[in-house]
């Protein structure tokens, strides 16, 4: 695997010494890296699930294409864990690509010829949003571990303020992997009448004890780190740069299918001939590892990490009384276009099949394609041509119910 | 008004779909099962203005009938059925399926579970070169419609009209409809106890209804 894969949600970040700043240890620097910015003020709160209002806050966001004079034509698309809003631009600490630029631009799937796309950096997140790095106005200092623990809901009635405050009522379509797929879903279940089309894509309904499991070790990961401190090491001037890492890297494993790291690594040793007898990184495997997790803490937080990953164990879809993911989508006129890849083991094809199978017990417009791919996980960021012309089909056809003018027609 | 997104089929040459196109309502719900390439949900779509849907075992099939703009999930008309609500469409079509199913009756109670209306068509072995075909060669009739041997194809419950017309007796289903032809040319309207239409038809299509 080159060093170029995107992986979850981001190209590959370079490392300090080519010339990467330290984006999250100085959180009023992020905001150079934000694209733009919508501030709600104090009278603009975010009430969160737990309880807790958030407020001030502000969302940073990218835009792509323009706004049509119905508002009609507006995609939304949500970023996973470790992705953000650079979605279709380069990335601005990194310099690579924009993490979905094979789906998103002139003459892509999503069309920004025909289309207006706006993609933001969730609610806790680290490169603009108001997340546990920002400043607690009540203390002066960064919040840590005092920012409210926040949840998939959470993300997306942020999302839905940033869209009220962009002038637009409801969306054409809301699309994402992974975390991504989860915001998706949940949008269609808080705001059925905001969304027109659902694209959601290598994701489930809920948080599985495996996933949760893996979760758990990552955050164990950076808060043994001693330079953790509790969550307040900004206060230290120091980042648990080691735990972040681990957590990186284990989490990387589950993006990638075992079929795939047999391809590009198996046994092969790294710029050597024999085994060194000793703990370096004879593997190849072992080598890519270290570099995921070392580049990864260039650009991310991990106190971000821990809360955006206790959101993700938090989200079931189900009702709480009857623990029916159906009811979630009772009378539901969404049209749904559930995505899975076959060697996707951390959010597989049975995922993707339950919530068809309840979209089916509501009778809702649901259609579903699992696409052939070795990939794993990450396959929903990777080059996958069947992805590309099923939802091409999927989002043509939503278009023309949605009275949107084909691209390169009419007005 | 046609969706410009979705091609239409040629159906000169499948008197079967035409017919079967002509028997569902316009602005109806329908849903194809097992709707292969999407031929028929695309032609009921744009002819008919039909709110399509179809289930599909291949995924293959699926990923073309998404990419034509239809809403296709994968799925096994023997188990998953049973996800559908009551009554959750106008019709519910079985075109030239369901002699592959492992459970016709289960599947059958199924659709009439689903659908308002039924549409079934399979193909009669009751046809009389099937009979001969079976009489005089001694071996499983291969024949313009059944054109895999034994061991390919993937029929596995062939029935005669009047089998299927006494299941339809044993379900207490009412016959709105039945006709006999040849899926390629043309099918005509037949009374469904006809032994003569059970010998002379290649192909049939049954209109039902729960009573």
């Amino acid at each position: 695997m080159s060093e170029n894969t995107p992986e979850n949600g981001h190209p590959t970040a370079t490392g300090p010494e080519n010339g990467a700043h330290d984006a999250s240890a100085d959180p009023s620097s992020v905001d150079a890296y934000a694209g733009q910015i919508a501030v709600f003020s104090a009278e603009q709160p975010l009430t969160l699930e737990c309880g807790e209002n958030l407020s001030p806050f502000q969302i940073a966001y990218q835009t792509y294409g323009t706004l049509n004079d119905e508002r009609s034509n507006a995609i939304l698309i949500c970023h996973a864990l470790t992705g953000d809003q650079h979605v279709a631009n380069d990335h601005p600490i990194t310099g690579k690509p924009g993490w979905w630029t094979k789906m998103v631009g002139p003459g892509r799937p999503i069309d920004t010829d025909r289309f207006f796309v706006i993609c933001s950096n969730v609610i806790g997140g680290c490169l603009g949003t108001t997340g546990p790095s920002a400043i607690n106005p009540a203390t002066g200092k960064p919040y840590g571990l005092d920012f409210p623990v926040i949840t998939i809901r959470d993300m997306v009635r942020a999302q839905a303020m940033l869209i009220e405050r962009l002038g637009i009522d409801s969306l054409f379509a809301v699309i994402g992997g992974s975390m991504g797929g989860m915001q998706v879903l949940q949008w269609a279940v808080t705001y059925p009448d905001k969304v027109f089309a659902a694209i959601p894509i290598a994701t489930a309904a809920h948080h599985s004890s495996q996933n949760i499991a893996f979760h758990e070790a990552g955050r164990q990961a950076i808060m043994s780190d001693s330079d953790w401190h509790g969550g307040a090491y900004q206060d230290f001037r120091v980042r648990p740069h080691k735990g972040l890492a681990v957590a990186r890297m284990i989490a990387h494993i589950t993006y990638m299918s075992e079929q795939a790291l047999q391809r590009k690594f198996g046994r092969n040793l790294q710029d050597r001939d024999a085994f060194t007898y000793g703990f370096d990184a004879d593997f190849q495997i072992e080598s890519y590892l270290r570099h995921q997790g070392f580049t990864f803490v260039d650009r991310f937080d991990a106190n971000a990490y821990l809360y955006i990953t206790r959101a993700m164990d938090y989200y079931d879809l189900r009702t709480e009384e009857e623990h029916l993911l159906a009811d979630a989508f009772r009378g539901t006129e969404t049209r749904f276009c559930v995505v899975s890849f076959t060697s996707d083991w951390l959010y597989p094809t049975a995922e993707s099949r339950h919530i068809v199978n309840a979209l089916n017990a509501v009778a809702a417009n649901v259609s579903f394609v699992e696409i052939e791919s070795d990939k794993g996980h990450d396959a929903f960021l990777l080059d996958e041509p069947e992805m590309f012309s099923t939802l091409s089909g999927f989002i043509n056809s939503a278009a023309w119910q949605r009275g949107l003018t084909p691209a390169g027609e009419g007005a | 008004m046609i969706d410009p997104m979705i091609d239409i089929p040629s159906i000169k040459d499948r008197a079967d779909l035409a017919l079967i196109v002509d028997l569902v309502k316009a602005e109806s719900r329908a849903l194809d099962v097992g709707c292969g390439n999407g031929d028929l949900l695309a032609t009921l779509t744009a002819v008919k203005n039909v709110d399509g849907r179809g289930l599909e075992l291949s995924q293959a099939g699926v990923n073309a009938c998404v990419t034509r703009g239809l809403s296709v999930i994968q799925g096994d008309a023997d188990k998953d059925l049973s996800f559908y609500p009551d009554d959750a469409f106008d019709y519910v079509i079985l075109s030239q399926t369901i002699q592959a199913t492992h459970r016709p009756r289960y599947v059958l109670e199924e659709l009439l579970r689903i659908g308002r209306h039924v549409i079934v068509s399979f193909p009669n072995f009751g046809f009389w070169k099937v009979r001969l075909f079976l009489l005089w060669q001694g071996r499983m009739p291969e024949t313009e419609s059944l054109n895999q041997p034994w061991y390919e194809t993937p029929n596995i419950h062939f029935c005669t009209i009047r089998d299927f017309v006494i299941l339809c007796e044993e379900l207490g289903v009412h016959i709105d409809g039945a006709y006999a032809g040849k899926h390629g040319q043309s099918f005509k309207a037949i009374t469904p106890h006809n032994q003569w239409a059970n010998l002379l038809a290649e192909d049939a299509i049954f209109l039902l209804r729960r009573k």
